[in-house]
């Protein structure tokens, strides 16, 4: 079934995107300042002990809402911007099958993410390392942690362009697997990943909102305290890819137009197009091209 | 995917970064969290209101192991524990036919009901315990309650420098609630000082800072009348 050519960012992914990123913003922030006030797992008498971060005192930076009460509202009030947002983004990507060339799909994606993983091993590792140093030395200086965090991007950025600068004085390369049509595997593991955590956050969410109504629910989470537990886990996981993602989005500069314009268009997923050649560039070489459709997609 | 920026593209980009950093400060200014029920906070709060009343279910719960005896919190908001007046009665009145005064002797010769319900508190934690009491429709019933939309709660637990004590207000339909009992026993005993002795309002479908303790009086009224932590800005309608 041939297919209009589609961009690499349609438009409701950018916007659906765009939206997520204030709003889990806030929904981090509001979340930290309600556990504040019990930062503990499992029921009283019975405590989750294996839970990690408990009795965490989270620094004021990262709270919002001021008390408990204004984290609550605010909290239940852009869950909802949340909820919209997370449906609207599913039923796209379920109605224009977006998701067959964003999503994981192991007998596509496992063999690429491998050599994928080495790949990123050798070429990041030099640099994340130069900034987790530099950062650790600015945190014994630094006081304000929001200017630490944005440091580390910015320490990471400039580590990574000397890096890459000092390959190319050295005439070494690095050979980086070529993708498979809109993404590399490990991309299709974190973005599969984040949407599922998403909805884990979701759902578990509305089991602590309800857990007396929506019992079923409840159960499923384990009842009113492992929901908590899953939503807590769930943050960490999204702060986790949260991070990557900035380093990649470092990485790749100037791929980070394309969330915004939505890049170039490119030729129906569903037809095969003939390899064209790819002029090497001595840092980011691409050895063979593939055609851009791969044949999972075509069916 | 590596040609430059044309700047077409620019403008896009800087179009696009202005509006999330526009909505950003948008956002800051439409939400005031020190007085989450006014505002924009209080419209999302109302608004989720009908949700939350749909979900509302009759259904009963039996939840896990009763928390140990000791490790269940114990909460007032009088400097010290409040103890029971001498003559204490339960008066239920508002809106009813024929105001009833109680004993705790009355309300322990009405038919009882026990349940094991699992306590939510609005700060995360959770906690079991078995309730004995009898159910608030049943004193509705006896009093002839007319049919209002919400029920008040007040009691002896008094601040310090308040005249009034802790109070809270229900929907109705939650105070009807099968498990919406005026519990006098916990896990089998009668209430201690610390849980809310003589009486207190015990259900399983609101959280904890709507639940009244040490009792004094019920009232059925067609408005609304907040409640101690619901006017300094928690959410009104408290369901779990």
């Amino acid at each position: 079934m041939a297919r209009k050519p589609r961009p690499p960012q349609p438009l409701i992914i950018r916007i659906t995107h765009w939206i997520n990123i204030p709003v889990l913003v806030v929904m981090a922030m509001s979340g930290l300042q309600i556990l504040r006030s019990y930062p503990y797992f499992g029921p009283q008498g019975a405590k989750y002990d294996w839970v990690p971060l408990q009795a965490w005192e989270s620094p004021e930076w990262v709270r919002a809402g001021g008390w408990l009460a204004g984290g609550r509202h605010l909290h239940f009030a852009f869950a909802w911007v949340l909820v919209i947002n997370a449906c609207v983004y599913l039923g796209y990507l379920l109605y224009t099958r977006e998701w067959k060339r964003r999503w994981f799909w192991p007998p596509r994606d496992v063999k690429q993410a491998i050599p994928q993983a080495l790949y990123y091993g050798k070429r990041l590792t030099p640099p994340l390392v130069a900034a987790i140093a530099v950062e650790y030395v600015l945190a014994q200086v630094m006081d304000s942690g929001p200017m630490l965090l944005i440091a580390f991007f910015v320490v990471f950025g400039v580590a990574n362009w000397g890096f890459s600068k000092l390959l190319e004085r050295r005439g070494k390369t690095i050979v980086e697997p070529a993708k498979q049509g809109l993404y590399n595997g490990l991309q299709r593991i974190a973005y599969t990943s984040a949407a599922v955590l998403g909805a884990l956050e979701i759902l578990s969410g509305l089991a602590i909102w309800k857990p007396v109504q929506l019992h079923r629910l409840a159960w499923l989470m384990g009842g009113y305290d492992g929901a908590r537990v899953i939503h807590f886990l769930a943050l960490l996981g999204l702060a986790g890819f949260v991070i990557m993602h900035v380093v990649m989005v470092v990485v790749h500069l100037r791929q980070f137009p394309e969330m915004v314009t939505g890049g170039a268009l490119e030729v129906a997923i569903a037809e095969p197009v003939p390899a064209a050649p790819v002029v090497a560039k001595p840092t980011e070489a691409e050895p063979k091209e593939t055609p851009k459709a791969d044949k999972k997609e075509t069916q | 995917m590596s040609k430059p920026m044309s700047r077409r593209d620019m403008f896009k980009l800087a179009g696009g970064l202005g509006v999330i950093g526009g909505g950003t400060i948008a956002m800051k200014y439409a939400v005031d969290s020190s007085d989450p029920r006014a505002g924009n906070l209080g419209r999302m709060e109302r608004a989720t209101l009908g949700l939350e009343k749909i979900l509302l279910s009759d259904r009963e719960h039996q939840p896990g192991d009763i928390t140990p005896p000791m490790a269940f919190p114990m909460y007032h908001v009088a400097p010290r524990v409040p103890i029971i007046p001498d003559g204490w009665k339960l008066r239920v009145s508002g809106m009813v036919a024929n105001p009833l005064t109680l004993s705790l002797d009355d309300l322990m010769k009405m038919p009882s009901t026990e349940y094991r319900i699992e306590h939510h508190c609005v700060e995360g934690w959770s906690a079991i315990a078995t309730w004995t009491g009898v159910r608030l429709s049943e004193l509705a019933k006896r009093a002839g309650a007319k049919d209002t939309d919400y029920v008040e709660f007040r009691s002896f637990d008094v601040p310090k420098g308040w005249t009034r004590g802790y109070w809270s207000s229900w929907d109705r339909d939650s105070a009807m609630h099968p498990q919406t009992l005026i519990a006098w026993a916990m896990n089998g005993r009668p209430l201690s000082p610390e849980y809310g002795a003589p009486v207190k309002v015990y259900g399983a479908v609101k959280l904890g800072y709507k639940n009244v303790k040490y009792l004094t009086e019920i009232n059925f009224l067609d408005q609304e009348t907040g409640g101690y932590w619901e006017n300094s800005g928690y959410e009104w309608f408290g369901g779990v």
